[in-house]
Parts: C-alpha cells; sequence; structure tokens
C-alpha cells in the first residue's frame, strides 16, 4: 500500500508534538530539582521520563511508518483505527483488576483494622481515593474511551479524526491516572471526593480531555452517515459535562509552582455547593450518560435487534440533560446549605425517576422478539442485567435523596450498599458486556475463547453483588437505626464504638461480596487474553482489508 | 462601572425569571421533534444502525 511517488516527512503534529514534549521534558527536569516536596518532585521527574518516552515513540513511529498517513478508506470501506481502542480495552482491564483489588483490601481493613499495618501509604485514607479512581476513572475511563472511539467510527461510518491525536488521548489519559493513584499512595490530595487529584494533574487531565473532545468532534463532523446516531450524543455530553464539571470544580492556586499543594479558590458552603454539583453529575454524566452510550449501541448490535425506540432514546437523553444538573445538593441535606436548594435538589433527584427508567424500559425492551438469546448468550445477559440494575439503583437513589429517608441513610453503609448496586451491577456489567463484545471485533476474531467462561464470570459477579448489597443494605438501616436510638430519659442508647462494634459481620460479608467480583474479574482477564492469543481470526476481511494501527 | 452593574443585574434577572419557561419550550420543542410523524423514518433508520455493517 506504500505511495512511493510521495515524499516523507514529518507532519506539522508530529513535528510539534516531539519538540512541545522535548520543552516539557527539560521544564520537568527543573521542576524535579527545585521541587519543594518529595512526592512533587518524583512526579516530575516521572513526567520528565513519560515527555522523553513521547518524544522517542513520536520519532520512532515516524521512520517506521510508510511515507503515506494510514487512508481514510480502502476499497470504499472506513479504514477504521483500532490501536487507541485496543490499548484503552487493555489498560481498562488491568485498571479494573486493580481497583477491584484495592477495593478487597479496604473492605478487609474495615473488618480487621489490623490490615493497616500501621503504614501511612496502605493505610485505609490513602487507599480509599485509589480505589474509587482505580474503578472510576481508570477502569471506567478506560472503557468509555475504548468504546467511544469504537461506536463513533462505526456509527459514522469514518476513520478516528487526527493521527497522533487519539494516541495523545488514550495515554495521556493513562498518565494522568498514574499521577493521581501515585499521588494518594504518597498522601498528595485535594481532599475533595472524586476530584483528589492536586493542580497539576488537573492541569494535564484539562489538555487531554479538550483533545478528546476535539477527536471525537471532528469524527462527527467527517461523517459519512447523515444522522448523528443517539450512542454519539450520550458520549458527547459525557465529553463536554465532565469538561465543564472539572473545571468548575477544580479552580484552586498553588502554595509554589514547584510544590504539590495547593488551596481551594473559595471556602465554605459555596466549595461545598460546588464539589458536590461536581460529583453528583460525575455520577449523571461519567457513570450513567457515558455507559448509556453503551446500552445504546452494544445492547441492539449484540441482541440483533433495533433500538426498541429512537424517540424514547430522543426523549430519554434531553430529559436526562436538563435534569441531572439540579440534583447535587441531595448530598448536602441538613447542612448550612440553604434549606431551599436542599429542596431544589431533592425535587430534581426525584424527577429523575422518569428518564432512568424511560431509558432502563428502552433498554430492556430492545430484546423484545430475541429474549431467548439471554439463555443461550451469558455477554447479552450480562447487558441486561447491567440495565435492571441501573433500574433499581436509579429508583433507589431518588429515594435516598428524599429527606426523611436521607436523616435515616445519610453517612451510613447504606450509601456505600447504593453506589456499589451501581457500580458493580450498572457500570461494571455493562463494561464487561462492553469488552467481551469489544475485545474479539476490534482484534478481529470470530468470538470469545470461552462462553462458559463468561457464565462462570456472570454467577460468580452476581453473586458477589448480592452479598455485597444486601450486607450493606443491613449494615447501613441497622447504623441509622442505632444513631437515632433514644433511651426512656432521653439518652443517646449506643455509644459510637457499639454501632461500628455492630457492623463487624456486615463487613466481612461485604469483603466477601468483592472478592467474588475481583475472581470474576480475573476470569474474564484470561478469558480476553486467550481470545487475543489463540482465537480463531474472522475469516471475511482480507489481510489487506485490515484496518491500520 | 455602575453602569456594568446595571446591565449585569439586568440580565441577571431577566435570566432567572425567564429560564423556567424558556427550558421548559426548548424541552416541548424537543419532544414534539421526537414525535413529528414526518421524522419517522429517519428515527426508524437510525434504530437499526448498530445492525448495519458497513
Amino acid at each position: 500500500m506504500s505511495q512511493p511517488s510521495i515524499s516523507k516527512s514529518m507532519t506539522i503534529g508530529e513535528s510539534g508534538l516531539a519538540v512541545v514534549f522535548a520543552v516539557t521534558a527539560f521544564l520537568c527536569v527543573i521542576a524535579s530539582a527545585k521541587a519543594l516536596d518529595a512526592p512533587f518532585a518524583f512526579h516530575a521527574a516521572l513526567s520528565a521520563a513519560a515527555s522523553l518516552a513521547a518524544v522517542f515513540f513520536i520519532v520512532n513511529r515516524y521512520f517506521e511508518r510508510p511515507a503515506a498517513l494510514p487512508p481514510q478508506e480502502i476499497n470504499g470501506r472506513p479504514n477504521y483505527n483500532m490501536g487507541p481502542i485496543k490499548f484503552s480495552a487493555f489498560m481498562a482491564m488491568f485498571w479494573g483488576i486493580a481497583g477491584f483489588l484495592v477495593g478487597l483490601i479496604i473492605a478487609s481493613q474495615l473488618a480487621w483494622p489490623a490490615l493497616n499495618f500501621d503504614l501511612p501509604w496502605i493505610s485505609f485514607g490513602r487507599l480509599r481515593p485509589l480505589h474509587t479512581s482505580a474503578v472510576i476513572f481508570a477502569f471506567g475511563g478506560n472503557v468509555l474511551v475504548a468504546t467511544s472511539f469504537y461506536v463513533v467510527q462505526k456509527s459514522c461510518r469514518a476513520r478516528l479524526a487526527g493521527d497522533l491525536a487519539p494516541w495523545f488521548v488514550v495515554l495521556g489519559y493513562n498518565f494522568f491516572i498514574l499521577v493521581a493513584g501515585t499521588g494518594y499512595l504518597l498522601g498528595v490530595t485535594q481532599s475533595k471526593e472524586y476530584a483528589e487529584p492536586e493542580w497539576y494533574a488537573d492541569l494535564w487531565l484539562t489538555i487531554v480531555w479538550v483533545v478528546y473532545l476535539l477527536v471525537f468532534l471532528a469524527t462527527i463532523f467527517k461523517r459519512k452517515e447523515p444522522h448523528i446516531f443517539v450512542a454519539n450524543w450520550f458520549y458527547l455530553a459525557f465529553i463536554v459535562t465532565i469538561a465543564v464539571l472539572h473545571l468548575g470544580n477544580n479552580p484552586a492556586l498553588p502554595v509554589s509552582v514547584f510544590g504539590s499543594k495547593s488551596y481551594v479558590a473559595w471556602g465554605g458552603i459555596q466549595d461545598a455547593m460546588f464539589q458536590w454539583w461536581y460529583g453528583h453529575n460525575a455520577v449523571g454524566f461519567f457513570l450513567t450518560a457515558g455507559f448509556l452510550a453503551i446500552m445504546y449501541y452494544f445492547i441492539p448490535k449484540r441482541a440483533e435487534r433495533p433500538i426498541y425506540s429512537y424517540r424514547l432514546s430522543i426523549i430519554h437523553f434531553w430529559a436526562l440533560i436538563f435534569l441531572y444538573i439540579w440534583a447535587g445538593p441531595h448530598h448536602l441535606h441538613y447542612t448550612a446549605l440553604p434549606d431551599w436548594t436542599q429542596t431544589l435538589g431533592m425535587t430534581f433527584s426525584i424527577m429523575l425517576w422518569m428518564p432512568s427508567w424511560g431509558g432502563m424500559i428502552n433498554g430492556l425492551m430492545t430484546l423484545s422478539g430475541a429474549w431467548d438469546k439471554l439463555r443461550t448468550d451469558p455477554v447479552l445477559r450480562m447487558l441486561v442485567v447491567s440495565v435492571a440494575f441501573y433500574g433499581m439503583s436509579t429508583f433507589e437513589g431518588p429515594m435516598m435523596s428524599i429527606k426523611v429517608v436521607n436523616s435515616l441513610s445519610h453517612y451510613t453503609d447504606w450509601t456505600i450498599g447504593h453506589v456499589h448496586s451501581g457500580a458493580l451491577g450498572w457500570v461494571g456489567f455493562v463494561s464487561f458486556g462492553a469488552l467481551y463484545c469489544l475485545v474479539p471485533w476490534a482484534w478481529n476474531r470470530k468470538g470469545l475463547y470461552s462462553l462458559k467462561l463468561v457464565n462462570w464470570h456472570f454467577w460468580i459477579a452476581t453473586l458477589g453483588i448480592v452479598l455485597y448489597i444486601s450486607a450493606m443494605w443491613v449494615s447501613g438501616i441497622l447504623q441509622g437505626l442505632m444513631w437515632r436510638a433514644y433511651t426512656s430519659l432521653g439518652f443517646l442508647e449506643y455509644s459510637f464504638i457499639e454501632t461500628v462494634e455492630a457492623m463487624h459481620p456486615f463487613y466481612i460479608i461485604r469483603a466477601a461480596g468483592g472478592g467474588l467480583f475481583l475472581i470474576g474479574a480475573l476470569i474474564m482477564a484470561y478469558n480476553l487474553w486467550m481470545t487475543v492469543r489463540v482465537g480463531e481470526q474472522e475469516a471475511q476481511m482480507p489481510v489487506a482489508l485490515q484496518p491500520a494501527e | 462601572m455602575k453602569a456594568i452593574l446595571t446591565v449585569h443585574n439586568l440580565a441577571s434577572d431577566l435570566v432567572t425569571t425567564i429560564w423556567t419557561p424558556v427550558f421548559v419550550a426548548i424541552f416541548l420543542a424537543i419532544v414534539a421533534y421526537a414525535f413529528w410523524p414526518r421524522n419517522k423514518a429517519v428515527f426508524d433508520k437510525a434504530a437499526h444502525l448498530p445492525l448495519r455493517e458497513e
């Protein structure tokens, strides 16, 4: 396919990026030398090494590639770019296992506190954000990047925009995760839930995220398909809103440009309000909109049935967009936040029942005429059960946002149970289902290595979720009731430590549930690895037509 | 400066007063678009989009 008539030269992107990274490496070395604290020195050195690696990668890639850039189409068919998708899918599985493992460790620390080993780096306070960031942003984020790059290409019938840009997104995003995660272990944190990374990691993520948005938009812009498919709307809402949330919640002033510590631009209740506007919309637009995009593409494709109601999908999308952004204050019931704001947050949370259940019905009913496939296809079963969990946790969420219910549930394990029925059941299962579809498609394999192993994964993980969430329901309600129990003389009936003691058996059950979920993921990783290693090549596609990487 | 503040107050009053009807109107327009009979063919085709192999 090489076209010898074109003389080989570096593109502006290649030479420009190489220079930018060379300069960055130099600046990072200086920052490392002048660093005020050890973690900052480590991160600056890490960034210098990564920048040098990027220069090497760009130059080496230039020497290895043919003179012409990969064509947009081959024989009239789009020449899809699968390289960055494969990388993201691999990283998703890697971070998923890391995140589930850390979750199991901190669950065990709660049951047996001695497992802290009195070491600061693995204390609960540092590992907990590592767990949440690893599962949400590292595992979930890589799943979203991989599937969005796949879906936008296929549904637009166009090759992913940019040559180096998609690689910049996937590598840059994972480098952000590396900096954020090692930072937590070293004690670097803004102490804002789900927004823990410090100012320099935030700046880097902003750059990566803008490039992500541009790659996605440019691919839509050059689409061959006139209609923009609904999944792309959901992905776009996810990308745009995360950018807005990230910029809104993270304005901070570093103590020094050579140190990791920064102070938030505003304090008090304004900060709390901003934080939970951010926090809840991270749930709404990262963990919901993004994964609904997966639902709208992967379930129809796997079930080989059209979307049940495309009209409903449009209304589902816009209702979600209009309502979600106001729900944040339900995280601050009975605090210094003005009462009307709390009620507003509660009201919008309850209204969210409608789009959530509309979306769930749309996903489930897509199987009409293909329900029998649930018996034979465990991947489809995983996708469908994820939608059922979506319905369940989006029923529970609005209920818990009602102030009276919240007065019992808030600060208890009920919240943890609710979050995990959403995270393990909905986000986890829809991601597993999507990866089980995506890996054979991206690597051009006929199918998975073993459907039997998928079946094992499904049942082991489901059992794990059931143990997890039922233990947390019981423990949460028990905890809430014990905290508000008074004696006939008006004294609190239980001391705090008694409520902690009462949690112990449930913490063990929860850890067991998490352990099962981790075992399921390990089975999955083996299955996907074998699919790539020994899976049979899809026959129809001649070698010449394989997407260039 | 005072003029700017006046304009700002005016704009903010206007926005806080009318945003509810404006958003409701936009949303109703979207619902009308979704149910407009002439759009049915496009949506039916789009519902099949994931199934189509290029």
